[in-house]
């Protein structure tokens, strides 16, 4: 099947709306990972396991951990997405789903920006609501804790929508996890940077309003941008299998 | 001339071991890509070379010209 | 108009204007380097603060403004790759890519050994170093990403994607970078950024950036003409030419 092709059925004649089509790709991948639990609980599992390392290979002193603890929840927290992004389009792309995704007369970025939200929901939220927990493990302070979620909110889903590039680029690859990280950890940066900044102001007691926004224009921009090149990524590896 | 002779250049006023080292890595590493690019270039044109000349060399005996697009090529010479 | 467009895009043009213009890349690299680089080290007046240690700016700044211009003639480059569709574009992105990862991998050796005698210690996590060092890794990927995808096609306009959002990222990694060390280290002094730069230094500066630049088209040509003869192997432009070069 070529994935170049033009679908011939122009959206309106199809009979289904762009915002149904949206919906209808995110419930499915809903149902989908909601039947494999253990792949929703595994990247959870290893945030945990990842933020345990820190006292016992570093330090266990409250004071290490209570100026080293927001950055160490938003690395663990970064990783787990990363773990996580090999399946963002992996079964589809098995199965062939993802060609037929392709196809759509709808446009595929929005299909891709349905499907990263779901992706998001079953993978950063989670993490968003664990934080805190992890938060009182590394004695953090309530206020700290608070301003770490919100930037973990608003982090993850730039995580999960730059991610969707790298796990488009590499579908179907051998030795894809590994590339996809080499890939997309150097455009994590700037989010683990303002992320882990933010907690620091907050810790400080400066005020926050203003990183917080930068970390919303981030969201914008990758909400904007991502979709597209993920879509035009996701077009270049089906056409080349 | 900025050094009175020339153990003061190579001295530097005991900053030469960092200044010689950064030159030294960028002299090996520019000629390195130079040299390994041109020997990679000439390799190629090589490779070229024997793949049209053993067309050439098949394709005489029969009348018909040796096609562009000539797909026995594959073989290995070596 | 289209015509000149084609013509540019044409591998056999292009192969033909680069073996003409190479001897006199070539050429005018190696002099402007050595006059610039003897200059720099030789004659160049003492820094009054370094010392002599600041005779690394000759080779540190060009290796440095070399590997950012060659991420973003890469990236350029990508957006005729998915828009045109150029070969020759193709082939530029896959036959710069490791001259620019080798680029940055000079700006950061030398930044770090110029940094012993300035900082006292090898390594700082200096923006300009950090930032570079996220450029190295930006060259990796697209490396990487180009080595593992068979289809020669594909890898291109994989990369191609890449590099774009490499390059859409760059300013926002840059002045994160850059916010993140006002935060962590305030006020160390920066190794290149002297308030006023008297003739004998920036001169020397001038002409070795200018001559590494002219390596750079040289390599750049050279290794497009490799990639090209793999791609047009079978064609008979090729043939003629090579064995052309056998008779003569």
């Amino acid at each position: 099947m070529n994935a170049e092709t033009r679908p011939l059925i122009k959206p309106q004649e199809s009979g289904v709306s762009t915002v149904a089509a949206m919906r209808a790709v995110f419930s499915r991948d809903m149902k989908v990972a909601f039947r494999q639990r253990q792949d929703l609980l595994n990247p959870l599992l290893f945030f945990v396991m990842v933020v345990t390392l820190f006292p016992l290979g570093v330090s266990p002193e409250v004071s290490f951990l209570r100026e080293a603890g927001a950055g160490i929840l938003w690395v663990a927290a970064l990783l787990s997405v990363l773990l996580s992004l090999d399946h963002l389009f992996r079964h589809d792309f098995d199965d062939g789903t993802l060609e037929q995704l392709v196809l759509q007369p709808q446009p595929l970025f929005l299909l891709v920006l349905a499907k990263t939200l779901a992706h998001w929901v079953l993978t950063g939220l989670p993490l968003v609501l664990l934080a805190p927990v992890l938060g009182v493990m590394v004695h953090l302070e309530g206020n700290s804790i608070a301003v770490l979620c919100l930037t973990l909110l608003i982090g993850t889903p730039v995580l999960s929508l730059i991610g969707s590039i790298g796990a488009a680029l590499t579908l179907g690859l051998r030795s894809a996890g590994v590339l996809l990280s080499l890939l997309i950890i150097p455009l994590y940066i700037p989010v683990l940077i303002f992320g882990t900044g933010t907690v620091a102001a907050a810790t400080e007691g400066a005020p926050v309003g203003a990183y917080v926004a930068l970390m919303g224009a981030f969201l914008v921009l990758a909400i904007t941008l991502a979709p597209f090149a993920a879509a035009a990524a996701l077009r270049i590896s089906l056409s080349n299998s | 001339m900025a050094f009175d002779s020339f153990t003061a250049f190579i001295a530097m006023e005991g900053h030469g071991p960092y200044v010689w080292t950064c030159y030294g890595v960028f002299f090996l590493l520019v000629a390195a890509m130079m040299v390994w690019s041109w020997r990679r270039h000439q390799a190629e044109l090589k490779s070229c070379r024997r793949v049209h000349e053993a067309a050439d060399g098949s394709g005489r005996g029969s009348a018909q010209p040796t096609p562009a697009t000539f797909t026995r090529v594959k073989v290995s010479q070596d | 108009m289209w015509q000149i467009f084609h013509k540019l895009g044409s591998p056999k043009w292009f192969f033909g204007i680069a073996t003409r213009l190479m001897p006199w890349l070539l050429a005018g690299a190696l002099a402007l380097l050595a006059v610039g680089l003897v200059w720099g080290l030789a004659f160049a007046p003492k820094d009054y603060l370094q010392g002599n240690s600041y005779r690394i700016i000759f080779i540190h700044v060009p290796s440095a403004f070399l590997a950012q211009s060659v991420y973003i003639m890469m990236a350029s480059a990508a957006v005729v790759t998915l828009v045109w569709r150029m070969k020759l574009a193709d082939v530029f992105v896959k036959a710069v890519a490791p001259v620019g990862l080798v680029l940055t991998f000079l700006a950061l050796f030398t930044g770090a050994v110029w940094g012993k005698p300035t900082w006292g210690t090898w390594w700082i996590w200096d923006a300009r170093l950090t930032s570079m060092l996220i450029l190295l890794f930006l060259y990796g990927g697209a490396i990487a990403l180009d080595r593992a995808i068979n289809d020669e096609k594909s890898a291109a306009r994989a990369v191609a994607v890449l590099v774009l959002v490499g390059v859409v990222n760059i300013p926002i990694i840059k002045y994160s970078v850059e916010w993140w060390n006002t935060l962590h280290q305030p006020a160390t002094f920066k190794l290149t950024e002297k308030p006023s730069m008297p003739a004998e230094m920036w001169v020397p500066l001038l002409l070795s950036v200018l001559g590494l630049y002219l390596m750079f088209g040289w390599l750049a040509c050279l290794r497009m003409q490799t990639e090209i003869l793999v791609r047009e192997q079978r064609t008979r432009w090729v043939k003629e030419h090579v064995l052309a070069r056998r008779a003569g």
